[in-house]
């Protein structure tokens, strides 16, 4: 198993700007959040539990968030559970329903391309018997619908597929999929992280029964999640302890990210479609100049259902940790889905699903972008992308053989 | 996460390139785990390597030791680049993060089978050196 690789470094000294391109990885706090956040930490410091007028104000600002991150999905306040962010919303909606579920069976349906937040509590729920069935994606990672269906059996208690996926960014068909659970009877759970305020999302719709948020990808502070849970959906405690979020995650709240969660959600909301059409301009025209002026490239994922500022590369005969040391000494933050770092030797689980060789997953790109970027970060990270994969594929014995034997044909 | 030796190999590999007609090649490693190393080797007739070139497909680690291997082969008789082991490369390379060690075996195992090629070609045997094992998937990329 691997993670996908982060390098990122400032370099001030060399009078170089920092250009970051990894906002799949988290993003910067915006100024209004933070502005929004500040006075919670010195001034508004009470507990929002307590009864005095105090901690009035604390359970206001709470309460104002929670309308405001569950407009965003056409829920209601009191469906939103705050949590600690994306990993551990996964990993409750999951544990939890299957829990809850179990006298009815004891069978799971998810999808091959997962975050490891979904899959590795799969595996652990595996362990403790449940049944599992990863259902497979084709070349662009969208979900085998037709496999889909005929995985549901009568004990099948949970469908749990990501609403976008964070390395290639393809949008599921939840739709779909909300249709298919709907129909059967079977909850459906969607992990979010990506897709929440990013693009458009109606749990009613969707027939959505969880899903799970994580504010940090959206410009509000790390350490703040949500879980939506559909009122009369039977899912029991995740953390256990005091009264807070109606008895179903206990832990005293944390005021100031909450707040940044509700103001970034507010934010996200009333700049979705600018935001979404700035960053998809961005990201097509860096798709445009990078897959035609370097040789041997492509474009993994869906170039139509796919997150506005997501773009995902691979490079033929290079290794993507080399790609990422070499971009951050331009002062370039990406990521990349090479086992490097990782310590495992098998490069991302998402790009060998969608059918890569080994040795073309190795050497994968991410440039994940906010409406922030600009062309210019852009032109510059062609350039220099196309020199760093110029000269690594002059020291890479599978270009060289590449070549020899072209040039035999 | 890398040492300063490391990134200065990295970012200046010493010896990259190849030898045309070279006297022993070898390539090791496989594009599954995402490294391969190429080594080639110059070795006159009193058996001293006179020069040492590599190509490598790989991370950081691999290159970085891809060039210090070919380093310290350079000059020596086909004899003590047997004492070019894993643990000498990482040694001048003042080490390597627990994760990427495995780099600097294939360093070692790209050595010994440019050597065991040059052995082969000229029908000769070096004491203590044993046929690399052969597991390069030789998958074609389309």
């Amino acid at each position: 198993m691997c993670l996908p690789v982060q390098t990122c470094r400032l370099r001030k000294e060399h009078g170089n700007k920092m250009i970051y391109l990894d906002n799949a990885a988290t993003t910067r706090v915006s100024e209004a959040v933070f502005e929004a956040i500040m006075p919670f930490f010195c001034e508004q410091y009470a507990n929002p539990s307590a009864i005095y007028s105090f901690a009035g104000k604390s359970m206001t600002a709470v309460d104002a968030a929670r309308r405001q991150v569950a407009a965003l999905i056409g829920a209601e306040p009191n469906e939103i559970y705050f949590t600690s962010g994306g990993s551990e919303s996964d990993n409750w909606a999951i544990k939890a329903a299957a829990e809850a579920h179990r006298d009815k069976g004891r069978h799971i349906i998810t999808s091959a391309i997962e975050h490891h937040a979904v899959l590795h509590t799969c595996q652990m729920l595996e362990k403790q018997g449940y049944e599992v069935t990863y259902v497979n994606v084709d070349e662009n990672g969208l979900l085998r619908m037709e496999e889909l269906e005929r995985a549901i059996r009568p004990d099948t208690i949970l469908i749990t597929v990501m609403a976008a996926n964070n390395e290639i960014g393809t949008i599921q068909p939840l739709a779909e999929i909300g249709a298919l659970a709907q129909k059967h009877g079977i909850l459906f759970h969607t992990d979010a992280v990506q897709a929440y305020g990013h693009i458009p999302l109606d749990v009613n719709a969707l027939h959505i029964d969880m899903l799970s948020a994580s504010g940090h990808k959206l410009h509000a502070p790390k350490g703040v999640g949500c879980l939506y849970i559909r009122r009369g959906v039977r899912v029991g405690a995740f953390l256990h302890g005091g009264a807070q979020e109606r008895s179903r995650r206990a832990g005293t709240l944390n005021t100031a990210g909450i707040v940044g969660m509700g103001e970034a959600a507010r934010l996200a909301g009333e700049q979705m479609e600018e935001n979404a059409r700035k960053e998809r301009e961005l990201r097509d025209y860096l798709i445009g100049r990078v897959l035609s002026e370097i040789p041997y490239s492509r474009l993994n994922g869906d170039s139509d259902r796919r997150l506005p500022g997501n773009a995902n590369f691979s490079f033929r005969f290079v290794e993507g940790e080399s790609v990422l040391i070499l971009l951050d000494q331009q002062g370039i933050c990406a990521s990349s889905g090479s086992a490097c770092t990782s310590g495992a030797l098998d490069p991302s689980h998402v790009l060998l699903a969608i059918g890569l060789p080994h040795e073309i997953a190795h050497g994968s790109l991410r440039l994940t972008l906010s409406a922030e970027n600009t062309k210019e970060e852009l032109d510059f990270t062609v350039e220099r992308l196309k020199e760093i994969i110029k000269r690594l594929r002059d020291m890479s014995p599978l270009y060289e053989d590449f070549v020899k034997q072209k040039s035999v044909l | 996460m890398y040492s300063e030796k490391v990134m200065d190999h990295f970012n200046n590999p010493r010896n990259v390139g190849e030898i045309e007609n070279a006297d022993g090649v070898g390539t090791v490693g496989n594009a599954k785990c995402g490294d391969i190393m190429r080594i080639y080797l110059d070795i006159d007739d009193n058996g001293i390597i006179q020069e040492a070139k590599f190509k490598t497909f790989g991370c950081g680690a691999a290159v970085a030791t891809s060039s210090m291997a070919t380093e310290l082969v350079k000059g020596k008789t086909v004899q003590e680049a047997l004492t070019v082991t894993n643990k000498a490369v990482l040694e001048a390379l003042d080490g390597l993060p627990p994760a990427k060690v495995h780099c600097s075996l294939l360093a070692e195992e790209a050595i010994h089978a440019a050597l065991w090629d040059y052995a082969q070609k000229n029908g000769i045997v070096i004491e203590g050196l044993e046929k690399p094992v052969d597991d390069i998937e030789e998958k074609e990329v389309e």
